[in-house]
């Protein structure tokens, strides 16, 4: 299934992420996602694309630990390189992660669901927006750097008793959360409360909460659901940004083709469960069994007839 | 997940009644039902009583109080309609509750007017009217337009100074009474003491329930453990002393409140409140039936009362009154407990409010909001939701600890559900989440059902009955009154935590009320 | 041996109890997801009527016809119930729907506050008494250790419980009735838009989880002979715990549930200290949770993300 790997940037494939292997999540006798396996570039937007019920975001959940996957290995890599030594010792030594300094291999699947973003640094939105609704929305990006800020306030205790550090910790996290606000342009909404806010705000607000985890992968489930275009456009650009400007490897379930195919470097496609596509946007558009299966057409060659029609 | 907390609140009933104009007939017929139903049900109640008579039960018969009841129930049924149909015009208000007022008088003075009828109707006419030409005058001057601003910048604007105002009044209570009620000083700072008893433990429910979103229906188990800890700490090592006593005694409901949160608080919902439930009524029967270390139903007395710096509050040489060169007055130790209480009580008051601003109340309230999310964002949520348990219960421990120092008994009796649920419906009550509401649901409540011993009317409608026995009814009615009333609590907006530039509260119907559903 | 026996019939005929005061609990639990706190005291309610409606037919009639008067009895109970569990339906429970979660949880308080209160007051606080009426029975057994007997009562209980289940299944699944109520247990708001009359759906659940509590209530003081005003509250945890037990929702798990329970507690109480009995409950209920969250019959809770 894999693509010719002769074409230039596949960053995928050179300096991994985050490798899903063999991964298999069945729920009684659904079998959501079977025996998948891809990989998501460092610095990459990674698109993970499918028609309605294919398990994408059954794979999220797998990703964050909210399912623990039947089959199949996920492992997060931090620092340049494979890490295939680590990797191995880790895997074999019933590990759930190795650390060394800045760089380290995290076992997804063996890490229960809050240690993910917070050792293996990764975040995500979800498909049904999950704000604190009643909460502000400063708060909620507060609430996205409660470890760092638990620390800073002496698990609690010092906060009580009103050290200095914790009022420094704190003005720091207000100042990252206001940065995230003009990114996302929500600055003079930071103190009504998220449920207020309107839909394509409440999208954007989730990425700024993500964001605020301070994460080397992002996981964005449907962002762009329910936007108009303009809004739509933004968020290419808020995408484009955290990607340049953080670092931050980007992994996007989406249905609207506009967004996947201007700003995706590699897309991955699923279809019941199983991939059946891999590679630049530019190989998937064109790849009859994608249009076949976003299309519901049986006979490949009618496909083709489609994919001209697309195309001229 | 996505169904009930999306779910705005539906019309209530006062909002569906103010649909439609007040018809007479419909008002007359509505009112007829409801008397109708009140006598199936009072049929079996009120009508008859049975009463054992030696060896069996027999049955007397109640026709005359079933009868006050049904027209009581009429009565009252049509006024209802006339004050909350908005439509009602004033002089039917006026008039449903003057002929209200007067059945209410005809049944009260049976005894007085010898049960001559029309010597009843009379007296009920003179005194409906009159107090209805009272309410009238107040409708009229009510009527006077008012400058409408909206609750929200109402609550928010007049939140400091009330604090102030009310904590002022606090500090100064016992002082204010002891001039000015210098006749019921004793009763009326023993009430002080109550309320602010129930004002301590809820808020330190309000952390689990109103902050953590967590449903704790056994409360009182850590209540009981802080009551127990501190009077057997007490009683078998006297040399403890009060002020290690306290704090001990709350380190170990503390620690109750982990130990017990600890498998539970993966639960979700309301089977988390069954096992809470559960737990506090494990702990009541152990406590009620291992005798050799509680001294089961005859529960612990002589429990020593607090000392001031080593002065005990007793007359003669080496007390307090003594010390200080006072009269020796009994009240001294109230005054005194009232003090203790209210320094708990601030003391709770003010680490909630702390902690509130704190990451880890922020994480509470992010749990009530959506654990899922919380989740995705790093927060170990079994963490969080057992500091809450913890603190929750310590604080409980402490009140618990008070209250055995105050009773100088404590007994598996006190620790009952009905303790659980009242401290909930004042958490409830008051609106989850807020300490003001805290403070003004337990004094509604607690002091609002004091105030009912000495209304009497109610006795009439059942003879021989101790109208005191009537405040429970009551209080239970004024709990679903004021559920419907307002379902949120007294104070339902919810101040944020955190301000960029503008604090602003939120209204409640965005607040979520915890998990499941 | 014997003693095994007896203390498993004894135990069946105090689980029917329990199963039958749960049903009301999971019914209501199904439909509008609220834990109904007064439904232990509706149950009281009824054991008071179904004693002052005997006293009141024997009175008239005399002693005489026993069979017709217990089962006059029994029809009335259910009827006034009936009206009571309307009542409260509408009173403290119909105005806050679709209101906040715990809002209803407070006015089920309050409202099992004003029952409790209301029988104190109305009929004294002191325990009722009624001899037993119906007695003897079958002995099925004699051995060394003692007999086993079958009395009238355990045959009465159990077979109404089985009567009354079976009929109740019918209802659920047969009847518009139960398709609509199972219609609102899913999606209450599409029911509506579909032309199901939602409150009088909910109404009705109340109506018939008070009528089963009426013959629970009726069976108690036959059974056991003793009622106070405070009987109430014991027996509704214990039932709602053989809900949780059975798994909130369903209802052949909140009989199974109140078997179950009905069982833990007599045997508890013939084999080990009788004082603990209702810690053994409570115990078995919270390790079954932790363990098993949705209970033995429930539908596995799933975590959507
Ligand atoms: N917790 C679960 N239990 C049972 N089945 C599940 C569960 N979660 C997902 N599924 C099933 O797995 C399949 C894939 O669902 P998933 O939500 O991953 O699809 P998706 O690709 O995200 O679809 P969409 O584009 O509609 O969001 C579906 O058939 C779904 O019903
Ligand atoms: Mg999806």
């Amino acid at each position: 299934m894999t693509t010719p790997l002769n074409s230039p940037a596949q960053r995928w494939l050179d300096t991994p992420l985050l490798s899903v292997e063999h991964l298999t999540m069945r729920f009684g006798g659904i079998v959501a996602v079977d025996d998948l396996s891809f990989q998501v570039g460092r610095g990459d937007i990674t698109a993970l694309i499918g028609p309605n019920g294919a398990g994408k975001t059954t794979v999220f959940n797998c990703l964050t630990g909210f399912y623990k996957p039947s089959e199949g290995r996920i492992v997060m890599r931090h620092g340049p390189g494979p890490h295939d030594a680590a990797l191995a010792a880790a895997h074999s030594g019933g590990l759930r992660h190795s650390k060394d300094g800045d760089s380290g291999v995290f076992l997804l699947e063996r890490m229960p669901d809050f240690e993910i973003p917070r050792q293996a640094g990764v975040a995500r939105t979800f498909q049904n927006i999950r704000l604190f609704g009643g909460m502000t929305v400063l708060e909620n990006l507060l609430v996205a750097q409660h470890n760092g800020l638990m620390v800073a306030s002496g698990y609690t205790l010092g906060g009580i008793l009103g050290l200095p550090g914790y009022r420094r910790a704190e003005k720091k996290a207000i100042d990252r959360a206001v940065y995230w606000l003009e990114q996302t342009a929500l600055l003079d909404r930071a103190d009504d409360p998220a449920g207020d806010l309107s839909y394509g705000a409440q999208r954007r607000l989730e990425i700024a909460r993500a964001m605020c985890t301070g994460p080397k992968l992002l996981c964005l489930d449907e962002p762009a659901a329910g936007l108009n275009p303009r809004e739509s456009a933004e968020l290419n650009r808020l995408i484009r940004t955290i990607r340049d400007e953080h670092g931050t490897s980007v992994l996007l379930i989406e249905h609207d083709m506009g967004v996947v195919m201007e700003i995706s470097d590699h897309v991955v496609v699923l279809d019941y469960g199983v991939k059946i596509a891999d590679g630049s946007a530019e190989t998937v558009r064109n790849d009859p069994k994608v249009i076949a299966a976003y299309l519901g057409v049986e006979d490949e060659a009618e496909a083709e007839d489609i994919v001209e029609g697309v195309a001229s | 997940m996505a169904t009930a907390s999306n779910i705005r609140p539906g019309p209530t009933r006062a909002a569906s009644l103010e649909q439609g104009a007040f018809v007479w007939s419909v008002a007359l017929a509505d009112a007829a039902k409801a008397a109708a139903l009140a006598g199936i049900l009072g049929f079996f109640f009120i009508g008859m009583k049975t009463d054992i008579a030696g060896d069996g039960l027999v049955l007397s018969y109640r026709w005359a109080a079933l009868g006050h009841a049904v027209l009581i129930v009429f009565l009252g049924r049509l006024l209802l309609d006339a004050l909350l149909g908005k439509a009602a015009p004033v002089t039917t208000q006026m008039l449903t509750a003057g002929i209200f007022i007067a059945g209410i008088a005809g049944i009260m003075t049976q005894d007085a007017t010898g049960g001559s009828l029309p010597a009843r109707a009379l007296v009920g006419a003179v005194l409906g009217g009159l107090i209805v030409a009272v309410l009238y005058g107040v409708a009229l001057w009510r009527r006077r337009p008012a400058p409408a601003r909206a609750e929200a910048t109402r609550q928010a604007r007049f939140a400091i100074p009330i604090g102030i105002a009310l904590v002022l009044l606090a500090l100064t209570l016992p002082f204010l009474i002891t001039t000015f009620l210098p006749g019921q000083q004793r009763q009326f700072i023993d009430l002080a003491i109550l309320i602010l008893t129930y004002v301590m433990l809820g808020w330190g429910l309000n952390i689990v329930v109103g902050l953590a979103g967590l449903l704790d229906l056994g409360y009182v188990a850590f209540y009981a453990v802080g009551a127990y800890s501190f009077a057997l700490l007490s009683t078998c090592f006297p040399f403890i002393g009060f002020w290690s006593a306290l704090p001990l005694a709350g380190m170990l409901a503390g620690m109750w409140g982990l130990v017990l949160g600890f498998p539970v608080l993966r639960l979700r919902g309301d089977y988390l409140a069954i096992v809470t439930l559960a737990f506090g009524e494990i702990i009541r029967v152990v406590l009620l039936n291992w005798v050799d270390f509680t001294n089961g139903p005859n529960g612990i007395s002589g429990v020593p009362k607090p000392t001031f710096f080593g002065l005990e509050f007793s007359r003669g040489e080496g007390g307090f009154a003594d010390f200080f060169g006072l009269e020796f007055s009994t009240i001294h130790r109230f005054i005194y407990l009232y003090y203790i209480i209210l320094a708990l009580a601030f003391l709770t008051n003010f680490v909630t409010l702390r902690l509130r601003k704190l990451p880890i109340g922020r994480a509470w309230e992010a749990l009530r909001e959506d654990e899922i999310a919380c989740r995705a964002l790093g927060i170990n949520t079994t963490n969080t939701k057992l500091t809450a348990f913890g603190i929750g219960a310590m604080f409980g421990g402490l009140a618990g600890a008070f209250f055995a120092t105050r009773q100088g008994f404590v007994s598996p009796e006190s620790f009952t559900f009905m303790e659980s649920a009242i401290i909930l419906a004042i958490v409830v009550l008051g609106g989850l989440g807020s300490q003001m509401g805290v403070v003004i649901a337990a004094t509604v409540m607690i002091g609002g059902i004091e105030m009912l011993r000495h209304i009497s009317f109610v006795g009439q409608i059942f003879p021989g009955v101790d109208p005191v026995q009537y405040r429970m009814i009551i209080f239970g009615l004024a709990m679903v009154a004021i559920m419907i009333w307002k379902p949120r609590g007294f104070i339902s907006r919810r101040n944020p935590s955190a301000v960029l530039k503008e604090r602003k509260s939120i209204g409640a119907d965005l607040v979520s009320q915890g998990e499941g559903h | 041996m014997e003693y095994f026996i007896q203390q498993l019939i004894n135990g069946l005929t105090l689980g029917s109890i329990y199963g039958l005061i749960a049903i009301g609990y999971t019914m209501v639990y199904g439909i509008i997801g609220m834990i109904n706190f007064a439904h232990g005291d509706v149950f009281m309610i009824g054991s008071f009527i179904a004693l002052t409606a005997f006293l009141l037919l024997t009175s008239l009639f005399g002693p005489a016809f026993l069979p017709v008067v217990l089962v006059l009895v029994l029809i009335i109970t259910m009827l006034f119930c009936v009206a009571w569990g309307w009542s409260i339906e509408k009173i403290a429970y119909r105005p806050l729907r679709g209101s906040f979660r715990l809002a209803p949880l407070i006015t089920a308080i309050g409202i099992s506050i004003v029952l409790q209160n209301f029988v104190q007051i109305s009929q004294g606080a002191r325990v009722k008494p009624l001899p037993p009426q119906i007695q003897g029975g079958v002995t099925l057994m004699e051995g060394a250790t003692g007999v086993v007997q079958l009395s009238w009562m355990h045959m009465i209980i159990i077979a109404t419980t089985v009567v009354l289940m079976t009929g109740f299944s019918l209802l659920i699944s047969r009847t518009s009735l139960g398709r609509a109520q199972r219609a609102c247990e899913q999606d209450r708001k599409m029911a509506a838009l579909l032309g199901i009359d939602v409150d009088r759906t909910i109404s009705l659940t109340f109506v018939m989880g008070a009528a089963l509590a009426a013959v629970a209530g009726f069976m108690f003081l036959l059974r056991y002979g003793v009622i106070d005003f405070y009987i109430g509250f014991l027996a509704g945890i214990k039932a709602f715990t053989a809900a949780v037990l059975g798994g909130i929702g369903s209802l052949p798990g909140a009989m199974l549930g109140g078997l179950l329970i009905g069982l833990i507690e007599t045997f508890w109480s013939g084999y080990f200290p009788i004082e603990y009995k209702d810690v053994a409950t409570f115990s078995i209920l919270v390790v079954l949770l932790i363990f098993l969250p949705s209970g033995l019959l429930g539908k596995p809770e799933v975590e959507k993300v």
